[in-house]
């Protein structure tokens, strides 16, 4: 039996706000397999976004261990958590998040300018990403010139240019109307089942969880 | 695409902001290499002087001769190994109220002065006609174009420390050695000035103006100084001998409150540089801190957020500096324009590009400072919970 690709141990997590502690993950353990699509639930203020910036390496926990991929996150400093993020995670956001001044092609080629890659094999990582969410047609539209689900395909296509390890998805669907969220969860499906991505979700959204394989329930900070 | 193109778009992001705020560092750096031109335009006659030439004068003013007959004895001066003499004769040409009308105007011994002043190029055939003629004279190439005066031309003044009606001859033209030389002089013959004052008012004593000296070694100044002041000390005209980069700078040093002045001045220009940037890169900065926790979520890494930030605080200082250089030439050419026979060199020296494009671009580095560590210390999921 292959060993999860996420491991998660006796992690906790609190915030402070003035002199006040809040607790917002209290002992966690988890293990996601590899290939897995997993859907973390839970209401607001359960904790399920910041469990999930934890697996980014883009937050650190108060106590235990997250290795993903082999590595102990939490033992890395922040230059080399950054370059680690840009080879193993890739992130795709509520609000999408593109850069602005970016055209569709240019906001895909963004983090594979952290890659060793030549401007050819940019390219074709490019028009490759973009072809798999269907908007190879696109590719010079600046995101004001896109509707929201296009946005958010074109978010997905640069997670996975880079080819990372694992898909994180914060609420991928939480800004979009039923049909453009229906078209991003199929385009997840389908990077799970063919392209073999491990996939972690967040949501809220019930009939999004139904798209994974695994859904698990967080509440007040604690896994059910 | 480049991390160069992605600075270039944003600093272009909001368009007019940024183009106010170049055309605010152009302001700015215009100012600053107008008032630097002048500062250095102040102290053209300092920086022209000869390291080898002293001026001998009367100890207690410049306005109080030094009698001829002293030459010789200066002349005997160890270390002295040529010597001439002149006279300020002022004077007004036409409307003495337009600034073009004034230029600076000198008696002096036509058969040694222009030898120690080898920087006054004058064809040997000019120089020969101005020996040969009383009444003639040589003007600089700048007075004598500003005003369109020709060899043989004949120029009439109104004398007022020698008063009535003067006529000289143009008979020779010198250009300057290089363009820091003061092309707005008048010479005539200092002979032609002691005959005239001698028929209109006779009695009244003509003497040397002032001394102008050359020693061998610029080291035995101090020595000549002291041997030519010590002769004169109970003479009845004390002299005060000194080199001529010290002679001119007594004249500048009667302006220094104004170029101290001037200095702060430009001083304070460069503040304004780095508040106007320091403005416009704190907002843009403010408003990108989501799209910084962005690109940190992809794996860019503190070095490359800084990047984004100096670069583009960089890219609008360097564009607004070299609009502001590229203004100040026509400016200051119209600033020597507007104020003929003022600066006699005005022009905008290397040092002054240097350090205008250097202010700029050192404000927009210390502009981006405070945004820069600011972005950078904003943890990831503060900036992703950032609205703006």
């Amino acid at each position: 039996m292959t060993s999860p690709i996420i491991q998660i141990r006796g992690v906790s997590k609190s915030y402070r706000r003035d002199s006040m502690a809040i607790p917002v993950l209290h002992a966690i353990t988890l293990d996601v397999p590899e290939g897995e699509f997993i859907a973390l639930m839970g209401p607001s203020g359960s904790g399920k976004t910041t469990l999930l910036n934890l697996i980014a390496g883009i937050d650190r926990p108060n106590e235990g261990s997250v290795t993903v991929a082999g590595t102990d996150v939490t033992r890395l400093g922040e230059s080399e958590l950054a370059k680690w993020r840009a080879r193993h995670i890739g992130f795709v956001f509520q609000f999408y998040n593109l850069l602005p001044v970016l055209t569709a092609y240019e906001n895909v080629e963004l983090p594979l300018l952290l890659a060793p890659l030549s401007k050819a094999e940019r390219k074709q990582h490019v028009e490759a990403a973009l072809s798999l969410v269907g908007l190879a047609d696109r590719l010079h539209h600046y995101p004001r010139q896109l509707s929201g689900g296009q946005e958010q395909r074109v978010a997905i296509a640069r997670a996975i240019a880079p080819d990372p390890t694992i898909l994180v998805a914060d609420e991928p669907t939480g800004d979009l109307d039923r049909q453009s969220a229906d078209e991003v969860l199929t385009l997840l499906e389908r990077l799970n089942r063919e392209y073999h991505k491990t996939i972690v979700m967040v949501t809220h959204d019930p009939h999004a969880a139904e798209r994974a394989h695994t859904i698990r329930h967080l509440d007040k900070g604690e896994l059910q | 695409m480049s991390i160069f193109k992605i600075v270039l778009r944003n600093a272009f992001r909001h368009r007019l902001r940024t183009v106010l705020t170049i055309l605010g560092i152009a302001t700015a750096v215009m100012a600053f290499g107008l008032i630097r031109t002048i500062v250095t335009a102040w102290n053209a006659g300092v920086e022209a002087s000869a390291a080898n030439r002293m001026i001998t004068r009367h100890r207690v003013s410049l306005i109080f001769p030094v009698p001829l007959t002293d030459r010789e004895q200066i002349a005997r001066v160890p270390g002295v190994t040529g010597l001439s003499w002149a006279n300020w004769f002022g004077g007004v040409y036409g409307n003495s109220t337009d600034f073009k009308n004034f230029w600076p105007r000198f008696a002096v011994d036509a058969n040694t002065y222009f030898g120690l002043y080898p920087e006054f190029v004058v064809p040997p055939d000019q120089l020969e006609a101005f020996r040969k003629e009383r009444s003639a004279c040589i003007l600089g190439r700048k007075v004598a174009a500003d005003h369109g005066f020709k060899l043989g031309d004949v120029i009439t003044l109104e004398g007022d420390i020698y008063p009535g009606p003067w006529q000289f001859v143009v008979r020779g033209i010198y250009t300057g050695r290089d363009p820091s030389v003061d092309e707005t002089q008048m010479f005539f013959q200092w002979d032609y000035l002691y005959e005239q004052v001698k028929q209109r008012e006779p009695g009244r004593a003509t003497d040397a103006g002032f001394y102008v000296l050359r020693v061998d070694r610029p080291g035995d100044m101090a020595l000549v100084a002291a041997a030519i002041d010590t002769m004169f000390t109970n003479s009845r005209a004390p002299t005060k001998t000194e080199s001529e980069r010290e002679f001119q700078q007594s004249f500048v040093s009667m302006s220094s409150a104004i170029i101290t002045s001037l200095k702060v001045i430009s001083l304070v220009i460069v503040g304004i540089i780095l508040l106007v940037l320091a403005n416009t890169i704190l907002m843009a900065a403010r408003e990108r801190t989501r799209e910084y926790a962005v690109l940190k979520t992809l794996g860019f890494q503190a070095r490359h957020v800084a990047a984004f930030i100096i670069g583009e605080s960089l890219l609008i200082a360097f564009c607004g500096g070299l609009l502001g250089l590229a203004l100040t030439f026509p400016v200051v050419r119209g600033f020597g324009l507007a104020l003929p026979g003022f600066f006699p060199v005005i022009r905008v020296e290397p040092v002054t590009i240097a350090l205008a494009l250097g202010a700029a671009v050192l404000s927009g580095l210390a502009a981006a400072a405070v945004p820069t560590v600011r972005a950078i210390r904003t943890s990831i999921v503060s900036g992703l919970r950032m609205i703006g």
